[in-house]
């Protein structure tokens, strides 16, 4: 197959971007998306035409959540409920363009061509995306059963990889949907009943700290989300944050 | 020097981790927040330790090299974790799996190491479930348990096909609640690039941000080093694009042992190879193997059409199909350990019976369809049937997967004594880069409870007992002398890559490494294959240092020098791990000497002259290494052929 890519490309944070455009031939319907970068980068080493065009991946197996490219105007590509290194160019046609970006928004800074900076959910994550267990002096597992629904529920909410799409997708570049699978996941467990209440609040403070935007009900994050994280999440983490407001007795 | 003293606790088995928890030596809360310690990697042996110690009140700094500690690959264990609770009340115990784990691993694993890996592994799963893991549970609210390969009994955790998923966030989580109350402070995209020593004992290492390649310094009163295995010298793995050999090594060549390279694991499931463009193979994992019979055609002729395209499986009746595990271990059928079940994939393709590229088999699904309906196939599976439906374009449902062994994990590693320390004071070894607790094969779903076991249960009493000594240390400023000498051979490694401006790229070089290992220092491996692999190592190191192409300068996010860092000592470590499966003249576990097997086929362990682990000195460059020699005393275990007819 032959493809015609346009790739941005931005030397650093500072520099101004722009779209160059590769030709690429001769690529198996087999390959994955980004096997076809890899190609692209030993053209492009070996043909003297540029450096190779850089962008993060690691597992290449749907699960790390490092991959994340905005094909051709979607998060992680053409397909449904797939990360960018699960794509394979049989989902293309011969002779196509394809034009590849990064993530698009202002908590996710480029650091270079397809790279972006995504420690803001880490920060998020820090300000309460957890239960205060140190290690040891635990009860046994098994000595608070949780209902199979729950543990099915906080388990699917737990899916979330990280990747950033659903802020990529927004357009609005809010985070609504990676931070309420967070604190959905807690909210349906006795163990994180507790913290609750604290946590929802800080979470969503963070994240309007760190320039997310609002959500405004049209979810395309929920649309373009590769672990099919559901928006049932973020009216969970609704709920919990007016209960937290109005029954909270802290400050 | 070079005595290994393991430091194994006297007394009975059962006794020896209480007898050393109640004697180690302990440091004050005030003078803990004056200790430094390094963890490098934030796996599940890195970040739970980091967590750990951080929680103890330590002043803890972890780094990695993605941009979130959350993607260590730790992330992409699919099936499971162990733990002798016994739940479903099935014959389990600590016994049990400290026996299992041993034989598992072929008689090649230090008793009291895996003895207290046994003793720990319910501590695991109880502060994971407090850590608020979702595994897996019945209707009845209680978890649930299935089986794994090596076992009679149902002893794995999961968390749908994401346990290793739901294990490292949960470490994760504990790693940010220690940021955020500033115990620990976290360095993401920074590579470990060398190991600072000063007076013999670990004092700091020397790290690359990956962002702008800058050279930095870090001091540490001790170092724990939880970096992962170097499946990747192979190239094609089940391995991450980054995970590397690069900091065990660069540990190896500042003195700390590296004991059995050879014992590499090659998973029987993963997808087939079809291209030469492939970056990494995909793991389908073990839990199919419950369900999934795997078969080759009986008939040559069978087997031919099928690869030319002129049959396909479903084309085969049923009295044609050779169900070869089921034929020759019927007691453990399709369930037998992970190495026994890739070489008898591999005797039938060598043979002449393999389908697709003639390097295949068939997983199939049919009977558990008729048996248990599509549906709850769907169920147990179904991310597993998508994913492979996703990379092949064949619908599992309908014709049987095709998958073939791949490598997978490293048994090897950093030797390491009782307290996970190497042979260097102060720098300990954690989770897949050491060589401890696995032998010469790894059981299905041991992993996870290894990494979790060592960072959150192991590591906090055994550092501690190191660090006490160090309380009336000051911290050494990074100026001293040993940082300018550690950080000059960084420096000096870079400009000499950058300096080749040759005609290769790094993949070219690592492609031509993979193969040459997987070919002969594979899955089979003989004398004549292995005599001549070492020289094709040697030669390919030189070719690198002469032709290497690598544009761009280090003040850059440069993936090319990353990657050529990572290649020069890839292909040194490839040379260690045909020499030592060279030296190793017996066949166990993951290490396969074809002159040493049985009539039947299988392997044939020489207790007489082998049962010992083999760990490796550093000379020097230019310099044959020298083998130490650690006895292995079985107390406990009355050592036997393993049987799994």
């Amino acid at each position: 197959m032959d493809f015609t890519l346009k790739i941005w490309r931005q030397e650093n944070a500072q520099a101004k971007g722009r779209f160059e455009t590769y030709k690429l031939t001769g690529i198996s319907p087999d390959c994955s998306f980004l096997e076809m970068l890899d190609i692209l980068n030993e053209t492009l080493i070996n043909d003297n035409i540029a450096h190779p065009v850089v962008f993060d991946n690691d597992c290449r197996e749907g699960i790390c959540g490092m991959c994340g490219l905005y094909i051709n105007g979607r998060p992680h590509g053409p397909d449904d409920g797939v990360t960018t290194c699960q794509l394979h160019m049989r989902r293309f046609h011969d002779g196509d363009t394809i034009t590849i970006e990064p993530w698009r928004a202002r908590p996710f800074p480029v650091i270079k061509d397809l790279v972006v900076d995504r420690s803001a959910f880490d920060k998020i994550i820090q300000e309460g995306g957890y239960i205060s267990a140190t290690t040891g002096g635990v009860p046994d597992a098994n000595a608070i059963p949780i209902p199979k629904q729950d543990a099915d529920e906080a388990m699917d909410a737990a899916s979330c990889i990280g990747c950033g799409a659903c802020v990529a997708a927004c357009k609005n570049a809010s985070a609504m949907l990676f931070v309420s699978a967070k604190v959905s996941q807690f909210a349906l467990l006795p163990q994180g009943k507790p913290e609750a209440k604290k946590r929802v609040v800080k979470m969503i403070k963070k994240m309007d700290d760190l320039g997310f935007g609002a959500c405004t009900n049209t979810y395309a994050c929920e649309a373009e989300c590769p672990k099919s994280i559901k928006r049932t999440n973020i009216a969970r983490m609704n709920r919990e944050f007016i209960c937290s407001k109005l029954t909270s007795s802290e400050e | 020097m070079a005595t290994l003293n393991s430091k194994i606790p006297e007394g009975p088995l059962s006794e020896k981790w209480t007898k050393y928890k109640a004697s180690q030596k302990l440091v004050n809360p005030a003078n803990k927040r004056k200790l430094d310690v390094i963890v490098v990697g934030t796996g599940l042996a890195g970040a739970s330790a980091a967590a750990s110690l951080g929680a103890l009140g330590f002043n803890v700094k972890v780094f990695c090299i993605q941009d979130s500690p959350r993607r260590a690959h730790s992330i992409a264990a699919q099936g499971g974790i162990n733990a002798a609770k016994n739940y479903p009340n099935d014959g389990d115990s600590v016994g049990r799996l400290f026996y299992d784990t041993i034989k598992g691993g072929d008689y090649r694993a230090r008793e009291a190491n895996v003895y207290r890996l046994a003793e720990v592994s319910n501590s695991i799963i109880d502060q994971c479930v407090a850590q608020g893991v979702p595994f897996a549970r019945e209707y009845s609210g209680y978890l649930a348990n299935r089986s794994f390969g090596g076992a009679q009994v149902s002893r794995t955790f999961y968390a749908k096909g994401q346990t290793g998923q739901q294990l490292l966030l949960g470490a994760y989580s504990a790693l940010s609640q220690q940021i955020k109350a500033g115990t620990v402070k976290m360095y993401a995209r920074k590579e470990m690039e060398n190991l600072v020593i000063i007076d013999g004992k670990a004092r700091g290492i020397i790290t690359r941000d990956v962002k702008t390649g800058e050279i930095e310094r870090w001091f540490g009163h001790c170092v724990i080093l939880a970096t992962g295995g170097y499946g990747n010298v192979y190239y094609l793995s089940t391995n991450a694009m980054n995970s590397n050999g690069s900091a065990a090594w660069q540990c190896y060549k500042k003195g700390a042992f590296f004991a059995n390279p050879c014992y590499v694991q090659i998973h029987p499931t993963c997808i087939p190879v079809h291209g030469d463009y492939q970056s990494k193979l995909t793991l389908m994992s073990e839990s199919l193997r419950n369900d999934g019979r795997i078969w080759v055609p009986k008939k040559k002729e069978d087997a031919e059409a099928i690869r030319k395209g002129e049959k396909t499986a479903n084309d085969i009746d049923e009295q044609d199909r050779d169900y070869y595990l089921e034929r020759r271990y019927p007691a453990f059928g399709n369930l037998v350990p992970r190495d026994i079940a890739s070489r008898a994939a591999k005797e039938r393709c060598d043979a002449g019976y393999g389908v697709g590229t003639g390097k295949a088999v068939f997983l199939d699904f049919k009977d558990a369809i008729n048996r248990l309906g599509k549906d709850k196939v769907e169920e147990r599976y179904g991310n597993l049937f998508q994913m492979y439906q996703k990379i092949t374009d064949d619908n599992p449902y309908e014709t049987p997967m095709m998958i073939y062994p791949a490598v997978h994990y490293t048994m090897g590693g950093l030797w390491v004594d009782y307290e996970l320390q190497t042979t260097i004071d102060g720098l300990f070894a954690a989770g897949e880069c050491n060589f401890s607790d696995h032998g010469a094969n790894r059981l299905g779903a041991s992993a996870l409870m290894q990494g979790l076991a060592d960072g959150y249960f192991v590591l906090p009493y055994t550092v501690q007992n190191y660090l006490s000594a160090e309380i009336y240390n000051a911290p050494i400023p990074t100026t001293h002398e040993a940082f300018d000498l550690a950080e000059k051979e960084v420096n000096e490694k870079i400009a000499k890559i950058l300096s080749v401006k040759g005609n290769r790229t790094v993949d070219s070089f690592q492609k031509e490494l993979g193969h040459i290992m997987w070919e002969k220092v594979g899955m089979g491996r003989n004398k004549e294959g292995l005599t001549e692999a070492i020289p094709m190592i040697k030669a390919l190191k030189e070719e690198f240092w002469k032709n290497v192409r690598v544009d761009e300068a280090n003040e850059c996010m440069n993936p090319e020098l990353e990657k050529a860092l990572r290649f020069a000592d890839h292909v040194e470590l490839a040379e260690l791990l045909a020499m030592d499966a060279l030296q190793r003249e017996e066949s166990c576990g993951g290490h396969f000497r074809e002159e040493h097997q049985t009539e039947e086929g299988e392997a044939k362990r020489d207790d007489e002259n082998f049962m010992f682990v083999g760990a490796w000195q550093y000379k020097g460059e230019g310099s044959e290494p020298e083998l130490h020699k650690e006895d292995l005393n079985y107390e406990f275990i009355k050592v036997q052929q393993r049987n799994y007819k």
